[in-house]
């Protein structure tokens, strides 16, 4: 620590500069031992399963019987049965279906629409509101699961009651709905406060002109709202795809059925890989998953870039 | 006139649908807890401490919740010793391929979920024999929330003054002393936003202990309210609603507490 003991303006002027940039006098062999807890860690358990996924795909491999043994190498037959396994597609369709009416068409609506009418509101109402779309967002997935289990019940669930029905249960009548309607629930609240955020930065007085100028409501909000908040959209509808495609959490409703009717792709993974044993052909499915997520990420970080 | 009557009209009728549509699915988390012999059904609470008593009669209860902070908190504090390390050191020193490493590593955690990786983890943890292993499933959520809390550090570590660093170099600290003397205190709120948001994350979690524990004593309160409600039949309603009630009070406290006194940051990602 010699060097450490000299004031700065000893130091010449290259020395200076890594200095100041380094101001622990940490160096690069140092740095590393930082750093690496960390990255062994995830290189373990985050990059390591991402190859191993991509490995498996490519085998035989099952969670029990002689290919858990002597696992062999198939090609792409697993991604060949996938492709041509109606339940694949069924399952596909079903995630298609759950993230476009929950996540892009329902929080983005939902979320929006809060955000609009409480935007230059301050008092009760607006927390109260704001609260409890939060709440909804907050507690845990199986508790809130549980929640919906019991508010949906065929006897005797809230909705029943005030519905004044008998025997209607959504859960085993309109499953897909009822998870979609689920979602919408538990997530709007992370669309409402980007929105919320978002229409903060809308210019009070452009709208105030448009308002002048005797623009109706609607057409403020496609003139002037939308181009502000453009960037924000997208973000959003990024964000909230990618999560809602990966969200297990239908199957604590649903577990997947009935029949196969809510078995979006996460699900249907643990089904076939978990619970049928077939890991290898799990892990085909996980790998497309993969590829789904990368697509939407890499658009995602590439939007994030172009911002900065 | 008329107009703006039908507006505030309009506007009641729509907070009010918004407000039963939010609401209604928590009234029984509100009620059931405390009436005696709960049903599906909402009804006027009788404030009975039965149910509470039936939960602390139950074996697991408890324990599982015990477990959730054992998981909880054993991540929050690696993920935030390792991240703040990690950060520093990125943050200070020109590691060479960092900007690629810290890229990589954002779009790494982003398209790795669980469901990805379900099945390869799971692998994993019979090989390395962590099934059941509450420090495996600890190592396992750590590696997850790593990359994600790096960059979020990072954006607190590059935004403190070097200068306090210089002068205890000057001093004659060692750089570990520096990051524990200096540097953390400056980015405290920092460790503590990642602490709460891998709390949360972990809290909540209900794949990854589903899959990797099946000791029910070793599981954490997500996989428990779960088997009480689909296992044996019957569900157990005077457990699950209490149960529920108690697994969700230090979430909701926690999120008051961070919002009260850091106000509302918005962080991309901030759930999984």
């Amino acid at each position: 620590m010699a060097q450490a003991t000299l004031p700065p303006e000893v130091l010449d002027d290259a020395k200076a500069r890594r200095y100041n940039a380094d101001a622990a006098g940490l160096g690069r062999l140092r740095a590393g031992a930082f750093v690496a807890p960390a990255l062994v860690l995830i290189s373990l358990f985050l990059v390591f399963p991402a190859l191993w996924v991509l490995y498996l795909s490519l085998s035989n491999y099952r969670l029990t019987g002689a290919a858990a043994a002597a696992p062999q190498s198939v090609g792409f037959d697993n991604f060949v049965k996938a492709l041509t396994d109606p339940e694949f597609w069924s399952s596909t369709w079903l995630t298609f279906e759950f993230v476009l009416g929950s996540a892009v068409i329902g929080q983005v609506v939902l979320g929006f629409l809060i955000a609009w009418i409480m935007r230059d509101r301050t008092g009760p109402i607006k927390r109260i509101v704001e609260g409890l779309v939060i709440l909804a967002w907050i507690l845990p997935s199986a508790v809130v699961s549980f929640l919906w289990v019991a508010l949906l019940d065929r006897d005797g669930g809230t909705l029943n009651t005030l519905l004044h029905a008998q025997d209607f249960a959504p859960l085993l009548d309109h499953p897909m709905l009822s998870i979609i309607v689920f979602n919408i629930w538990r997530g709007a609240a992370f669309s409402m406060m980007l929105y919320g955020a978002a229409l903060g930065n809308v210019p009070p007085s452009h709208l105030e002109s448009a308002r002048l100028a005797g623009a109706s409501g609607w057409q403020q909000l496609r003139d002037v709202v939308f181009p502000h908040i453009r960037g924000h959209v997208l973000t959003n509808l990024l964000l909230i795809s990618l999560w809602t495609f990966n969200d297990f959490t239908p199957f604590l409703l649903t577990a997947g059925g009935p029949d196969g009717k809510t078995e979006v792709l996460s699900v249907h993974v643990y089904q076939v890989a978990l619970q049928g044993g077939e890991l290898g052909y799990g892990a085909a499915v996980s790998t497309v998953i993969l590829l789904i997520n990368l697509v939407v990420a890499v658009f995602y970080l590439r939007l994030l870039r172009s911002k900065k | 006139m008329t107009r703006f009557v039908l507006h505030r009209i309009g506007f009641y009728v729509l907070v009010a649908v918004l407000l039963a549509f939010f609401a209604v699915p928590l009234l029984w988390l509100a009620s059931a807890p405390f009436t005696s012999d709960p049903t599906y059904q909402v009804r006027m609470p009788d404030f009975t401490a039965d149910n509470f008593r039936a939960l602390f009669d139950n074996p697991y209860a408890l324990g599982s919740l015990w477990n959730s902070v054992l998981l909880a908190a054993g991540t929050a504090v690696l993920v935030v010793a390792f991240a703040t390390l990690a950060a520093y050191a990125l943050s200070r020193v020109r590691l060479p391929g960092r900007d690629a490493l810290l890229y990589t590593l954002l779009l790494l955690s982003s398209i790795i979920t669980g469901t990805a990786a379900m099945v390869p983890l799971f692998q994993l943890a019979v090989e390395l024999q962590l099934i059941d292993s509450q420090l495996g499933l600890i190592l396992i959520l750590t590696g997850g929330l790593l990359p994600a809390a790096i960059f979020m550090m990072k954006d607190f570590m590059d935004s403190t003054p070097k200068s306090y660093e210089e002068s205890a170099r000057v001093f004659g600290a060692t750089p570990l002393q520096i990051v524990r003397h200096v540097v953390v205190p400056l980015v405290r709120p920092g460790l503590a936003t990642i602490g709460v948001w891998a709390v949360a994350n972990v809290w909540g979690n209900f794949l990854m202990p589903y899959l990797l524990l099946s000791d029910v004593e070793k599981q954490p309160g997500a996989v428990i309210m779960y088997t009480l409600y689909t296992e044996g039949g019957q569900a157990n309603l005077q457990l699950l609603a209490t149960f529920g009630l108690l697994y969700s009070v230090p979430v909701v406290l926690m999120y008051l507490f961070v919002s009260k006194k850091y106000g509302f940051r918005f962080h991309g990602g901030i759930k999984r």
